[in-house]
Parts: C-alpha cells; structure tokens; sequence
C-alpha cells in the first residue's frame, strides 16, 4: 500500500510504531482535533524460564527450561488526525485474521472526532464502533496512569537539581484539577474515579499554537514550531514591563522582563522584519502563560492545590512546562502544584481502552509500565541553549513511546509500612546525587559485557543467540547514555530503576533468565551442604544459636552474581559457605543492632509471624536464609517466605523456592512440619527486581501479611535492605541484613568491602492519622 | 458637580473635585497625560471663565488652545476625541471644557521635539503624568525640554477618573449592552442586585436617553479614528450588527442602555489597553490589582499586524467586522457534529481558536478580514474569561470594561456583554463606560489639582 504522505510522526518504519500489531486483540481510538492516538493490546508470546520437578532426573534437585509465554502488552501510536484513513488501512492489512477477525468486535472510540470519523472507522475494518464520552476517557485514563506508572507525573522546575521531580504514587490523588490541552483546553475537577465536572475552559490551547503558528512562519508541523520557540528571542515580539515604564513596576511588583503585552512589539509600522523563530516564542509563551493562568485561576475557585496538564500540547517541552509552571507559581505564590504527565497524550486512549476492557473482563488487572519500551523525557540542557540545530534531538526519542504489560496478578501496596503515601523506596536519587550516579552509570555500563556473556552461555546452543544479546547490549547502552545527558529521562534515576531497565532489556531480547543453570547448580552444592550445617547449628545452645543464624544469614548474602567483586570470588569455583564467613566484617558490625535483636528473640511473647524477602540462590537461601526461618518456626513464629515473581541476576524465584523449600522439608523434619501446617508459606513477591518497591506488593502476599498479622519483616540483601528501603518506615519490627559487597558503596556508608549491615528497628509509632489497615 | 449628586457613600471622599482649595490650585494650563505602552492620552481643561485673567495666562491659554484644537500639536497619528468632549464643567472653580486626546507612545520622540521647538516650557513649568510611560520618559522630558513630570500612580488614576467622569457625565458615562428579541430578565436582576435608587433606575433604562449629550458630537473628519462602528454608536440606538448572523454570540440587535453608576461597589475594572489589568474596588480608596494578562488590545493590533499586513487598530477592527471567524477558529460542532450536551457547550462556541489553520487548505481560504475577526474574537474571549473567574473569585457582580481596545469596538463590547452574562448565567453584568481609555489621563489631572503645584 502506498503510504507516501504520512506525517512525520509515522514514517519511521511502521513495524516500529504499531508493534506488534500483527497479534492485536483489541483496540481503542481517541480521535483528537489534531492528533489521533490509537491504543491496542496485544498478545505478546516471550520466553520465560520454567522450572518443573522431575525426581527421576539425574541427580538435579529439580530441572530448568524455557517455555513460550503468552503475555499482553498494551501499545499506544499517535499520528496526525488526517492521516486516519491510511492508517486504518495499514491496521486492517497487517492484522493476522484481517477483516473477518475484527467483524463482531466492538471498538471504543473517544475524541471529538468519535462522531466525524465512526462511520469511517465501521466501513474500514467492519467494526462496532462505541463512542465513550471524552472527558470520562481522560480522567479514567489520569488516574490509571497515575495509579500503575510510579513516575507518572512530575514537577519540571528549571535549573532546579534535578530540573524534574517525580511525584512517585500518590495515594491521595483526590482532588485535582485536569487540565486538558488538545486543539481547544478543557478544566476538569476531579474529586474520585467517578466523581468530576467540568468546570472550565479555553479556545486559546494547541490547535491555537499550531495554526496561529503556521500562519506566521509557513512552518508546518507541530513539531517544527516547537523547534523554531527554542531558537527565538520573544523580547524583540512582546512588549515588556521594562519598554513601557523604562524597568520593573515596583509598585504593582511587576519584574521589568515581565511580559506586559505579547506581541505588542509587532504593532510597529516601520516595516520592521520579525524573526519566526522570536514570533513563535512569544507564541508560545503566551499561550502556555494564559493556560496557566486560567488553571490556576479555576484552580483558586475551587480550593484545588494540584493541577495536572493532560493533552498534547506540552509534550515535555522544557520551555512550555516552565511558562505554565512558572505563571501557576507566580499566581499562586507557590501554593498550587503544577504536575506534569509522561504520557499526557494518551490519557483518552488509556480510557477508552479501559472501558472497553472492563466490559469483556470483570477482572482488575494492574499494569507495569514496560521499561524498555519507554521513551524518554527531553533533556532540560538543550532546550537552555538558543542554537536552533542540536533542538532536533530532543524530539528523536519520541517523547511518548508508551508500553504497558499486564501484570499475571494484581499489586498493591505493602501493608506493613507505616504510611504509604510518604514512602519511596529508594535511598539514593541519582538526579540529584552527581557522585553517584556518575559511579553508577559506569558500572552498570562496565558489566554490559559479562552480561552479554551470560546470556549468550545462557541459550549457547539458539541460532541468532549473538545476535540478540548485541541487540540487547545496544538497547541498555543508549538508554544508559541517554540518562547521562538527561538522568530525568525515564522517571526518578535509582540504582534500582538501572537495575530494573537491564532485566527488563534482557528479558525484551528473550533472555529471561540467563543465571538458571548457575542457581540451580549453586542451588545444588547449598543443599548438599544443609545437613552439616543444621548439625553444626542444632548442637549450639543459647546465644550463641543466635549470632551463628545471623552469620550464616551474611555468609549466604556474600553470594552475589550481581556485584562484580564477588562475582570475580565466585567464578574461581573455589569459595566456600565457609570462607564467605571469614570474609565478613568483625563485630562490631558497621550497623549492629545484633544485641537488641538477639535480646527480642528471647522475650515472650514471640513474634507472631515474620515476613522474609529472600534475596539470592545458594547459599544464601538454603545455608542462610533456610536455618534462619527454621530456627523462627521453632520459637513459634509464623514464617511467610517472599520470592520474586519474575527472575533477575541470580535471585531466587518464586518458582524456584517452591522446590528448594520442598527438597530441604525432605531434609528437616521441622520444616516439613511447618509446611504440612500451614507455619511456614513460600509466596511470590510481585515483583521481578533486585530491589524491592514496597508500593507493589502481590495481592495475596498483602492478605496473607494482614490475615496472618505480620508483626516482623526481614529485608535481606543490598538490593532490597541497602539500595531500597534503608529509610523505610514499618508498622512492624524489621530487620533490615545486608553484607556490602560494592566498596564504592561501603566507602561511602563509613565501612569497607563486606562491611556488615544488622539493622534492628522497632515498629513505629502509628499515629492515628496514617493508620494502616 | 458631584457634590449635588445623590450619593450612598460619603460625599468627603477625596474622590470628588469639591475638596480642592482653590486658592492651592496650580496655574494654567491643567494637562493630565497617561503614556500607555501603545497609545499616549491626554486630557485638557480649557477653562472658558478666563476674562479679568492676566494677559500671560490668557496667551498661553490662546497658544494651547491654537494646537490642541488645530490638531497639529500631536503630528498626523495625534487624534482629539471631539465626541467625547465635555463642556460646561466647573473644575476648581473654573468653568470651562474637557478635551480628550491621543496620540501613539512611539512618537513621543515627536512630541517632545514638538514642546521644544515650540518652547513649551515657557507655558507650563510641570507636566503631570501617569502610566509607564511617565517612568519611561521623565528624563526625556527634564532634559530636551525642561519640563518636569509629576507622576502619579497608574492604577489610582485609573480608578480617580472613573469617579470623576462618572460623577460629570453620570446620565449617560455607563451603560450596558441588551439584545432586542430577547428577555432582558437577567441583566435587570443583575441591574437592581446593586443598591440603586429604584426611581432613577426606571429612568435610566430607557435606551433613548443614551449619548443624550455628546450624541450630537460627530467624528472628527479627518481621524483615521473615524469608522462607521463609531459613529454607529452615535447612531440609532437598535444598531444592527453587521455580522450579527454568524456571531458566536447569536443574534439580535444589541443597543446600549445607560446605567446608573453612582453606587457602584464593589465592581471589578477591566483596562485593556496594550496588555490588561484587573482592579476590584470595593471603595474610592478600597480597590487593588487582582490579575491581569499580557494577551489585551497590543496583541489583538500585533497580531493583526502579522497576520493581515494592516497598519492601524482601526484598520484592523474594520477588517475585523467583516470577517467570519468561523472559517478560522474550529468550533464545538466541528468536532462533535452539534452541541457537547454532557458537559452543556454549545455547538457554535469556539473550541479551538485558529484550530483549522493547521490545514494548508483552510489557510488558503481564509481572507484577512475572517483573520482579523478571528484574532479580535480570540482575545476577546480570552480576557471575559479571565475577567469572569476574578469576578468570582472577587465575589463581585459588576464588571467594568474600559480602556482603548474597546475603542470604534463593538464587536467585543457585545462578545463580552454575551459571555458575562452566558458563562455566569446572568449574574454578571459587563458594564461599559463612554471615554473608554482616558481615564486614567483624567485622573492625573485630578491628582495634579488635589496636590497643588509647587511653583
């Protein structure tokens, strides 16, 4: 089909911008004024690793293989409103079952156009079109966003450090005002998911920006205008406080550079020459100025304190969220929030989507945003500078790249913290903190290559194997020189998101699991070892029991494939449970809460049921992790083990547990009688990182901590007691175990290389306001 | 004199000329000048009582009034607003005429040549004046001409000269617009919310007692201020818009009805002059700025400017009345087929302005007349929107629009009549005044008489 005349937007390689289309099952379509964005879901078959019991099997505690999984990713395309006839065709001939299989499907479809382009719709690819009313769409579409992508929204504050603040989840949403900028600009108060009314509005939005914009420079895209703003001086358009009253107007307080009267230069007749490139920056400084100012003026009126801005107007430029920002705050006296959104474009695909899901699917599913699919935010350094050429960059990345994946199960946030709504599980912020996060873009691109490695050995035998690793090392490479020109990019910059966007890279080139064979191997050797070292525990007696299960519990920890220094320990195939006990720090351990622990252990009444997050394969779960659990189960307390749902570096899986958990019953008595009565539970996490983000938590792990009345959770590792949650706040008792093992960040602590953290805290006063149920 | 004026505030405002001593008062001649970023106003008062005066002060006197009246003083764009004179007034004891006049800022460099080659010095030692441009231009002044600028605050002009006017040309100063054809309900409700005395109410509403003044004062020939829509105001009172029928604000005849001002507060002003400011006053000494935005009369000209190559405000809302917005902005019904019933907009309220100039095509199609209403259009609505939420957020119900963008502009004095009322479903009343942008230049004068003057 010919397609020569689609706009920018879609002229990259079209099984790039409608991935995976071949495979859509459903689709949604928010037609807007001037853009049209198009969600889909579709099934998205990966590999994912399988591990099964298999007794007769040659000796392996159990057997690990790849099987194909069937997952549904949703896909977000926007393309220029005119353009909506090809791009119904291109849809229609790339879908695998073609017209018959979209027939008797109902397709949602929000957007002023939903009127003007249904029959357009029904006649191409024979559907039932369901016209869903705009602003429903947009707010249901605002608060799954807000509710499923932790760094949704943000506050742009330029030459701030860093220029943009995530918000994290905000688990008080309610009330906010949406301000919706599409051709025209819609204010909607929101007060609860179904709850909202239009309290306003403005003709003066995007669609004025564009045409006015064309008008004046014969400049055609959207795009093109925001590049020549960048580039233009609006001073020598717009006539300022300083040209009428020769500087500042003290006694209204109106700073000289102030914009008194936009375009009021332009009134000039001495045949004077405007710059287009000075006549689209005042253009767009005086509309982005006059939204905000009708959004805080609407916002004001009805006591709101957070305005979010929705649509496609802003897009992430840099320029246009400092006017708004800045007019809001100015207005405001800093007393109204200007959030921007990451995906602001597609709140009413979102929302139609989701409607249309809702009603074939009673289920509630949550969605995690797909980290290797997501584009990033523009770069607030060089949108400072007023050279026109390098502007182009900052739009190369397709600011709105969106891809969502639907979680097996749903999430929730972790009962036991003290309040929610303030925790944030990471401990260092890389956009902030210059140090680090020049330390740490290095190291992880330094261990790119091991785990190309890795995963080439992984599926050694696959044809391509190579290939795709490349692929993958490409894919992380950019995004990890991306985060260095703009660490904002993708959201809040943590070790953890790092960590996150290589597993999630690995897993986009099928490599879901390239440590299997390590850590059923190490799984192997640990357990052999169990028996010996249970002996060696049980003939302990007193204290000394306990100080003996938290050395194994650091021992076991030392066994990391992710921190290079230890890795390079363990690839000698020559270290031992034992030596990794030597290697440990002697107390006084750098954070030790060892005594205050070992003291509760021995006072009644004990705890009643402890939560345990597991950290690595091996030694660390069997040989530390394992005797830990038995020796709670022995005291009387409950014992909920948390495995990852999803794998990552050698962490131990949910599946895999399961197994290890079972083969040990074998081994101990107590365990298998723990087991049979429900004492002791293995549950998956919800999650697939080395670090844990508390906010999402699987479901049943939540009923089971609040059913059981968790009154301990244990952290164990640097991802999940370091990394994240070192600051963590519980309602509960924690233990929070980790040894060291990255000496850059063990310096930094105060300690060194396998530096001991054994940090005891009490459960924290709850006041009454952030109670948790 | 305002002091013969029933009045429900207190008369012992310092609002009111009838507190200036006589004996203080400044010599002659009395300007009172407003530098604006666009246009500079002045007004003059020709005192008519000059017999048994000093010979010097009477040739000054004959000098000023040679220039002003002879409409040479303020070069070719300089305009005096015949129509808008006021004669018979007593000032400080003094009898005589206010006139009004204007010129653009950018030839105050003229201006300024002008007093000095023609030795204004030498009748008039201090020059009184407010807005930026009293700032911007008093070294000038000082140095090239040795005049010295008083100045007075903007805003205290501003809200001085309403008061003045207003207590001078009460009858026929404010006014409102009503459409004939339709219930006036709602804008009398909004009418006798307001304290006024019920007798003089019923009076004033009769549309034929408008202008009963300076109705007969017709433009000055000559003016390229001088358009039909302003004599058009002048004219029979049910003037028919021209475009009446594809105006967003529906149709109807539109005529001016006065309204009684004297108790006005707490009202909100509007002045759109090149950018615009919003003052809610609760008192003659109670007011401040609570917004204001930088889209006003200097963006409508700029743009226009741009966008249709005219050269004058008049040009341009002469261009403008011709013009079909809708062939430029993207209305509610191009992008829902009708009305978007669910959230109560109606299918011929504008959705985007200058929506459809993203298409090749339509900005093929569109002439500079539809452009020029389009950009009238869009910031017309832009500042009664803005002007609306202040009035709530006030919890004010009178809104006064002033300043010369409304000048010969009727288009948006009907635009924003429609809107007030529209959006705030009758509760707000957008009121209107007759010398539009000069009040603050009335109120320097004012200022300039009430402080005395030092020589």
């Amino acid at each position: 089909m010919a397609h020569t005349n689609y706009a920018r937007s879609i002229e990259l390689p079209k099984e790039q911008i409608f991935r995976n289309l071949q495979n859509a099952k459903r689709f949604a379509i928010d037609i807007g004024g001037s853009l049209a964005k198009v969600a889909y879901s579709s099934d998205w078959q990966r590999r994912a690793p399988l591990v099964y019991d298999e007794p007769d099997s040659d000796g392996s505690i159990y057997n690990v293989a790849e099987k194909e999984e069937t997952m549904v990713r949703l896909h977000f395309v926007k393309f220029e409103t005119k353009y909506i006839g090809s791009c119904l065709d291109f849809i229609l001939t790339n879908l695998i079952d073609s017209k018959e299989f979209m027939r008797d499907k109902i397709i949602k479809v929000t957007g002023g156009g939903a009127y003007k382009y249904k029959e357009l719709i029904t006649s191409k690819l024979g559907v039932q079109v369901d016209k869903e009313d705009e602003i429903e769409c947009l707010i249901c579409g605002c608060n799954f966003l807000l509710k499923n992508i932790p760094d949704e929204a943000f506050v742009y504050q330029r030459h701030g450090n860093p220029d943009y603040t995530f918000q994290g989840v905000d688990q008080d949403v309610f009330p906010y005002l949406l301000v919706n900028i599409g051709s025209g600009v819609s204010l909607v108060k929101v007060e609860s998911d179904t709850k909202f009314e239009r309290i306003g509005g403005t003709s003066t939005g995007g669609g004025t920006f564009w045409g006015l914009g064309c008008l004046l420079t014969q400049a055609k895209s959207f795009d093109d205008l925001l590049v020549l703003a960048e580039a233009g001086d609006h001073r020598s358009v717009d006539m300022l406080v300083r040209d009428i009253y020769g500087g500042a107007y003290n006694n209204m307080g109106l700073a000289a550079d102030i914009i008194a009267s936009s375009f009021g230069k332009a009134t000039r007749i001495d045949g004077e020459n405007f710059q287009k490139e000075d006549l689209v920056r005042s253009l767009l400084l005086c509309i982005s100025n006059d939204i905000g100012q009708i959004a805080y003026l609407q916002a004001r009126l009805h006591g709101l304190t957070k305005i979010y801005f929705g649509g496609y107007f802003i897009r992430g430029h840099p320029l246009t969220m400092h006017t708004i920002g800045f007019a809001i705050n100015y207005w405001s006296k800093g007393e109204i929030k200007a959030l921007f959104l990451r995906h602001e474009g597609y709140l009413g695909a979102v929302g139609a989507f989701l409607k249309g899901n809702e009603e074939q699917d009673a289920e509630k599913y949550s969605w995690g945003e797909n980290l290797a699919g997501s584009s990033g935010l523009a770069s607030p350094k060089s949108s400072y500078a007023h050279e026109g050429q390098i502007q182009h960059s900052i739009f190369d990345h397709g600011f709105d790249m969106l891809e969502l994946d639907r979680l097996e199960r749903p999430v929730l946030a972790c009962p036991l913290l003290l309040d929610p709504s303030s925790y944030f599980p990471d401990t260092v912020d890389l956009m902030h903190d210059v140090d680090a996060r020049t330390y740490w873009l290095k190291c992880f691109a330094d261990s790119v290559d091991k785990n190309v490695q890795l995963a080439i050995k992984s599926q050694a035998e696959e044809p391509g194997v190579e290939e795709r690793a490349n692929k993958y090392k490409e894919k992380y490479l950019c995004k990890l020189r991306t985060l260095s020109v703009n660490p904002c990019a993708y959201g809040s910059l943590t070790v953890r998101s790092l960590l996150d966007t290589g597993s999630q890279c690995l897993a986009e080139f099928n490599f879901p699991d390239s440590y299997s064979q390590q850590k059923q191997q190490e799984n192997e050797v640990a357990l052999r070892q169990l028996p010996d070292h249970l002996k060696f525990l049980d003939a302990l007696c007193g204290d000394t029991v306990n100080l003996a299960l938290a050395k194994g519990l650091l021992a076991g920890n030392v066994f990391d494939w992710g921190a290079r220094e230890v890795r390079e320990l363990l690839e000698t195939g020559q270290f031992s449970f034992l030596d990794a006990q030597k290697k440990l720090q002697d107390r006084p351990w750098l954070y030790d809460d060892f005594d205050a622990w070992s003291s509760r252990l021995g006072k009644d009444p004990p705890y009643r049921c402890a939560v345990i997050f597991c950290d690595n394969s091996g030694a660390d779960i069997i040989l530390g992790i394992m005797p830990f659990a038995r020796h709670l189960l022995s005291i009387g307390t409950q014992v909920i083990l948390c495995a990852n749902s999803r794998p990552t570096l050698n962490d131990v899986t949910y599946s895999e547990l399961v197994i290890l958990v079972k083969r040990v019953a074998e081994l101990c008595p107590r365990i298998s009688d723990a087991l049979a009565s429900d004492r002791l539970v293995v549950m998956e996490s919800g999650q697939g990182s080395p670090c844990l983000d508390l906010r999402f938590v699987d479901q049943d792990l939540v009923k089971a901590m609040q059913t059981r009345k968790a009154d301990l959770i244990v952290l164990e590792g640097m991802g999940r007691a370091v990394h994240t949650n070192l600051h963590a706040a519980f309602a509960c008792d924690a233990l929070k175990v980790a040894v060291l093992k990255n000496r850059w960040l063990a310096n930094r602590l105060g300690g060194e290389m396998f530096s001991v953290m054994f940090k005891f805290e009490k459960a924290c006063k709850v006041s009454v306001s952030s109670n948790v149920t | 004199m305002a002091a013969n004026e029933p009045m429900c505030e207190s008369t012992t405002s310092n609002n009111s000329d009838s507190d200036v001593d006589s004996e203080s008062l400044p010599s002659m001649p009395w300007f009172g000048m407003d530098i604006g970023g666009t246009l500079t106003k002045l007004v003059y008062f020709e005192p008519m009582d000059v017999e048994g005066e000093g010979n010097e002060e009477k040739e000054t006197l004959r000098i000023i009034r040679k220039y002003l009246t002879g409409n040479v003083a303020y070069g070719k764009t300089g305009i005096r607003d015949v129509h808008l004179e006021m004669p018979d007034q007593v000032i400080g004891g003094r009898q005589g005429a206010l006139h009004f006049i204007r010129f653009p800022t950018h030839e105050m460099q003229a201006f300024i040549d002008l007093a000095k080659v023609k030795n204004f010095s030498s009748l008039a030692s201090a020059i009184c004046a407010t807005g930026g441009g009293a700032f911007k231009f008093e070294k000038d002044f000082q140095e090239q001409v040795n005049l010295q600028l008083h100045k007075y605050d903007e805003l205290d002009c501003l809200i001085r000269g309403i008061h003045f006017i207003d207590r001078h040309n009460h009858s026929c100063e404010c006014y409102y617009w009503a459409r004939a054809g339709t219930t006036d309900s709602h804008l009398q409700n909004g009418h006798s919310a307001s304290a006024q005395p019920s007798a003089t109410h019923s009076d004033l509403n009769s549309p034929n007692h408008s202008r009963a003044v300076n109705g007969e004062a017709t433009s000055q020939s000559g003016s390229s201020g001088a358009t039909s829509s302003q004599s058009e105001s002048n004219g029979p009172q049910h003037s028919q818009d021209k475009n009446a029928g594809s105006d967003t604000f529906g149709d109807g005849d539109w005529y001016k009805v006065p309204f009684d001002f004297r108790d006005p507060y707490p009202y909100l002003v509007v002045n759109i002059g090149s950018g615009v400011s919003i003052l809610a006053v609760h008192s003659p000494t109670n007011y401040k700025r609570v917004s204001g935005t930088s889209l006003g009369g200097g963006t409508f000209l700029g743009l226009c400017c741009l966008l249709t190559g005219c050269q004058t405000f008049e040009e341009a809302v002469e261009l403008a009345s011709t013009g079909d917005n809708h062939k430029v902005d993207r209305l509610v019904q191009d992008i829902y087929g009708g009305d978007y019933g669910r959230f109560n907009l109606k299918g011929d309220l504008v959705a985007s302005s200058f929506g459809h100039m993203m298409s090749q095509q339509r900005r093929e199609e569109a002439t500079r007349e539809d452009l020029a209403k389009a950009t009238l259009v869009t910031i017309t609505n832009n500042i009664g929107s803005i002007a609306r939420m202040c009035a709530a957020t006030e919890k004010i119900e009178r809104v006064v629009f002033v300043g010369n963008f409304l000048r010969v502009n009727t288009i948006s004095m009907k635009l924003l009549a429609y809107a007030m009322d529209y959006w705030s479903q009758g509760v707000l009343k957008a009121l209107f005044l007759e010398h539009e942008g000069y009040f603050g230049a009335m109120g320097c004068l004012i200022e300039y008489l009430k402080l005395g003057h030092p020589s």
